[in-house]
């Protein structure tokens, strides 16, 4: 049974204009943790050669599975924004395939989030994308 | 002395070039990102429109929709910067340019750092390649709205180029 938080958060993530563009489905959210796939997509590609989708939509796909652990959070609160978000690229991603990414919220204090995250294709033992991140936590939200 | 080329064929080359290398990228496209040239001086701008929002409420931009931004930034920068002097000398068949001809860098990482939250109006972008070798660079980018001095965001990633000498056999 899902908590009140993660289905408010839920509801807003569902409802992010800019990752619904980029075709975004939450596959699943529990407290500190989200996992968003963000399907293949012509329009989405960055290398005309080799089809791959660009860095920016990886970019995009962590950003918001990060604000979602974020807001997930028992001691954040929805309304978080990315203070700082740096992404590794370890390989491109392969075209047609779908990403998902997994990202945990693994500490919070009262004014900061700090959020890890993994993205993959279908081959899930070797990574396309890691990254760190760091949100804001809205005033009051923690104990 | 040589004659200076003519102005409109000046311009004809170097245009031809940038919308070769930003044609080839569909992203681009799908950001609605276009870029103004002065010389050597790109500008990116990033035209606003409803599908850019993460945070309707605010609203705000997205984190994603900037970082993006800034990466498409930093990459035409950074290749135009390298195939300046080719495209100077007309080494570059124009004709051929299309679909791909152009490799692109590969970023290696890309760090953004979100100063103020993305109003819901046209973002601008500028890079600097602070170091570029024949295998990796450095670039940085500073985005902004209204206020060129108030940035409300920047980045600095590093990117692996294209091979050159596999692209020349």
């Amino acid at each position: 049974m899902e908590n009140q938080l993660v289905k408010i958060a839920r509801q807003f993530i569902d409802a992010l204009p800019h990752s619904k563009r980029l075709g975004m489905v939450l596959q699943d959210l529990k407290e500190g943790e989200a996992t968003i796939s963000m399907p293949y997509d012509p329009e989405l590609i960055g290398d005309p050669v080799s089809k791959v989708i660009h860095g920016g939509a990886v970019s995009a796909l962590m950003d918001t599975a990060g604000g979602a652990a974020v807001m997930s959070h028992p001691q954040a609160g929805i309304g978080t924004a990315t203070l700082d978000l740096r992404i590794d690229y370890m390989r491109p991603a392969t075209p047609v395939q779908t990403i998902v990414a997994t990202a945990t919220c693994y500490h919070v204090t009262r004014s900061v989030a700090f959020v890890r995250a993994t993205a993959c294709d279908d081959d899930t033992a070797r990574p396309v994308a890691t990254a760190t991140g760091a949100f804001t936590v809205v005033k009051g939200r923690s104990a | 002395m040589k004659k200076p080329e003519a102005v409109a064929t000046v311009k004809r080359r170097r245009d031809a070039a940038l919308a070769a290398i930003v044609g080839q990228i569909p992203y681009i496209k799908f950001l609605n990102v276009s870029f103004d040239r002065h010389g050597d001086e790109l500008t990116a701008t990033m035209a606003y429109h409803d599908d850019l929002i993460g945070n309707p409420m605010l609203p705000a931009l997205h984190g994603g929709a900037t970082a993006s931004f800034l990466e498409v930034t930093a990459i035409v920068g950074l290749t135009w910067v390298s195939q300046w002097e080719q495209i100077e000398q007309g080494e570059l068949d124009l004709e051929a340019l299309q679909g791909g001809a152009i490799s692109l860098p590969k970023t290696i990482d890309f760090t953004v750092d979100y100063l103020r939250s993305g109003l819901p109006r046209d973002a601008y972008a500028r890079a600097v390649v602070n170091r570029s070798g024949r295998r990796y660079a450095s670039v940085h980018v500073e985005g902004w709205q209204d206020n060129r001095d108030r940035l409300f965001a920047q980045a600095t990633g590093h990117f692996l180029m294209p091979d050159q000498d596999a692209k020349r056999t």
